[in-house]
């Protein structure tokens, strides 16, 4: 079966290959270092957010409340950073806003695992619940100057390449982060016990519980880690950004579930790996980024959107049906 | 006659003993009681006043059929998010008829012919976005949320790309009178939305497929087993799911004069939260059409107090997440401690 697996996401890399040298044929300006790195400057918002969607999907649950999650420690955490200057450190943001997503992500946890509520439909009440709190009670004023270490972050590059106009473009400092936190969510789900224990609540939530798996441990640790990737993207969105929007990152919901379900998660559990979600995520910017390149007008987008999401659900669950025909198992 | 008399027999003798053996609606009962009384306090009465009452007579017929829409859905144990999107195409393809192909200087009964016309086609709008989504569902076993979630994107973004965005507006007098008159001293809208939900109580409480409905809500692999085709059940649920929300559509292109693309998003979570609120349980099999209308009364009211206090729409949203998360705890202890 892992090789199988495996074929999925070398399918999703060929096909990401043979899409970037189309548009490089159709368009030269695809190729442009600029380009290819503001698409990787792209990815970290919605790749940090997949790595916490496919965590909470392999764990037999979803949670849409993520992008009010997002919105709302980062928000949070510009107006404490403007109260008490002390806070004004690149790190420090990151880590109150993880904190607060984390807090957030345990509210949803307690609901999902002490009320046996259903995932979805207590993260959209959350998800109602924290951007309608956020709105209502704190505030609507876009953040301009938001602090002083996130706009020089933003302006921080690790790499400097010669563009093909001449200017040097810089790698933005966000990208190692979301590259460090994939490789940890890869670690933890590989090679942790808790790894073994989410997919084991995915696959067969009961067998779990009597192997011994601490179920509740791994209910808020899923949503815990899910909140703290929100809080963490919240705060290098509005750092590229260069302001703290509470409205920004609404609807990003859909986008994440598509690419993680195009990178091989099921939405009933049990399967799904980071590479896969990280795969998705890169096609799915790759392909908003090309529809402007190739011209496509801007009302077609949310056609577009939609036809991914139908086609890479279609895909997962036709390439699922192959693999329980081949192994024998129930559909 | 002899079945008609079974019939009664098993009944409840009257409605305080219905309330006794269905607690889900009784606390339902309890919470609308609440509810008028601390917004009578809170308003001054003033939520009592004739043109109040008028009005929602007017708002709740959208809430409400958006809400039997997903009621639907959810008896099997699915859900349909992309009915407002439905809702808004067939709208859309309506109000396209009536502004474009419909000539200025028509005399009543060509103006009727056209609106029929523009009934049937938005009625076959939405017939064929809930076919599509059943499709996915039924034959091609797409997870009911990834479905429609995929296709409420679709729909929508048909619906910008048709109108370009804009909203359509200038709609017949004839429409306009559907959506705002009154016939008797009722609200049509209203009278409307009477006839819809008498149909679909027939078709879940007194029809062999609402029955199958629920089976394959509570138990989808026993119902299979039971010589009934899962499939076809789901794709007759979804696509009376689609005409439900295209009915809808028509509903508020009457009442509002115009069709946009992305009118009204925010009934999506209202219609969940009034499904949950009023007893259906969104995994599937339980749950009866009664509780949702009285759930749908209980939101309407609360929103017409929310604008009476000039609260902002982001409280009201705020309010219907704490509502769903505090309906659903309730529930669930209620539950609980029936089993014990």
């Amino acid at each position: 079966v892992s090789k199988l697996f495996r074929h999925h996401e070398f399918v999703l890399l060929a096909i990401l290959v043979v899409f970037c040298f189309a548009i490089g044929i159709v368009n030269p300006a695809f190729r442009d270092p600029s380009n290819l790195f503001g698409m990787l400057k792209n990815c970290v918002t919605p790749g940090i957010l997949a790595i916490g969607v496919l965590v909470v999907l392999i764990s037999g649950g979803i949670d849409i409340s993520f992008p009010a999650v997002a919105a709302f420690s980062m928000y949070v955490t510009c107006r404490l950073a403007q109260q008490f200057a002390w806070l004004d450190h690149i790190g420090v943001l990151l880590l109150v806003a993880a904190g607060i997503g984390c807090l957030l992500g345990w509210v949803n946890a307690t609901l999902v695992h002490y009320c046996r509520l259903q995932s979805l439909i207590v993260t959209l009440g959350t998800g109602g619940l924290i951007r309608g709190g956020l709105l209502a009670f704190i505030g609507t004023r876009i953040i301009t100057d938001i602090p002083h270490s996130m706009v020089e972050f933003s302006k921080t590059s690790v790499l400097r390449v010669e563009s093909g106009l001449g200017e040097t473009v810089g790698l933005a400092a966000s990208i190692p982060i979301f590259f460090v936190l994939a490789i940890v969510a890869h670690l933890i789900l590989t090679r942790t016990m808790l790894g073994r224990g989410i997919y084991a609540l995915g696959g067969a939530p009961e067998s779990a519980r009597r192997v011994g798996f601490n179920i509740s441990r791994i209910q808020f640790f899923v949503y815990g880690f899910m909140g703290v990737l929100a809080g963490l993207a919240g705060i290098l969105q509005a750092s590229k950004m260069r302001n703290a929007n509470p409205f920004d990152l609404a609807g990003i919901e859909l986008t994440v579930i598509a690419a993680v379900v195009l990178g091989g998660a099921s939405i009933k559990g049990g399967t799904g790996s980071v590479l896969g979600a990280v795969l998705g995520v890169a096609i799915l910017v790759v392909l908003a980024n090309s529809l402007i390149l190739l011209g496509l007008p801007s009302q077609w987008h949310k056609v577009a959107t939609g036809l991914i999401i139908i086609l890479s659900t279609g895909i997962t669950v036709w390439r699922r049906n192959q693999t329980s025909l081949l192994t024998g198992g129930p559909a | 006659m002899n079945q008609s008399t079974n019939q009664t027999s098993l009944r409840p003798r009257n409605f305080i003993s219905s309330l006794r053996s269905d607690p889900d609606f009784l606390r339902l009962n309890v919470i609308t009681i609440v509810v008028f009384v601390v917004l009578s306090i809170v308003t001054g009465g003033r939520i009592y006043s004739v043109a109040n009452f008028e009005s929602m007579g007017f708002m709740l017929p959208e809430l409400a059929l958006f809400s039997l829409a997903m009621m639907l859905s959810m008896l099997t144990g699915g859900i349909d998010l992309s009915i407002v999107a439905i809702a808004n195409l067939a709208g859309i393809v309506a109000a396209l008829i009536l502004t474009h192909l419909l000539p200025v200087d028509a005399n009543a009964t060509t103006t009727l012919l056209w609106i029929a016309v523009a009934l049937i086609a938005s009625v076959c709008t939405g017939a064929v976005c809930g076919a599509f989504n059943g499709l996915l569902i039924a034959r091609f076993q797409f997870p009911a949320i990834l479905a429609t979630l995929g296709t409420m994107q679709l729909f929508t973004g048909a619906a910008l790309v048709i109108t370009d965005g804009k909203a359509i507006i200038g709609l017949p007098e004839m429409v306009q009178t559907f959506g705002n008159g009154n016939c008797l001293g009722i609200p049509i809208p209203f009278l409307f939305f009477s006839i819809i939900s008498a149909a679909i109580w027939v078709l879940t409480a007194r029809t062999p497929f609402g029955l199958r409905l629920r089976l394959t809500g509570s138990n989808p692999v026993a119902a299979a087993f039971s010589a009934m085709s899962v499939r076809s059940i789901l794709l007759r649920t979804y696509l009376t799911s689609g005409i439900l929300a295209s009915a809808t559509g028509l509903l508020i292109i009457a009442r509002t004069n115009s069709a946009k693309a992305d009118y009204g998003t925010s009934y999506l979570l209202q219609a969940i939260l009034v499904s949950v609120l009023g007893g259906i349980r969104p995994s599937g099999g339980f749950g009866r059409l009664r509780g949702v209308l009285v759930a749908a009364l209980v939101l309407q009211l609360l929103a017409s107090g929310f604008n009476m206090l000039h609260f902002s729409n982001f409280i009201k949203e705020f309010a219907w997440g704490l509502l769903l998360i505090l309906t659903m705890m309730v529930n669930y202890y209620a539950s609980r401690r029936e089993m014990k």
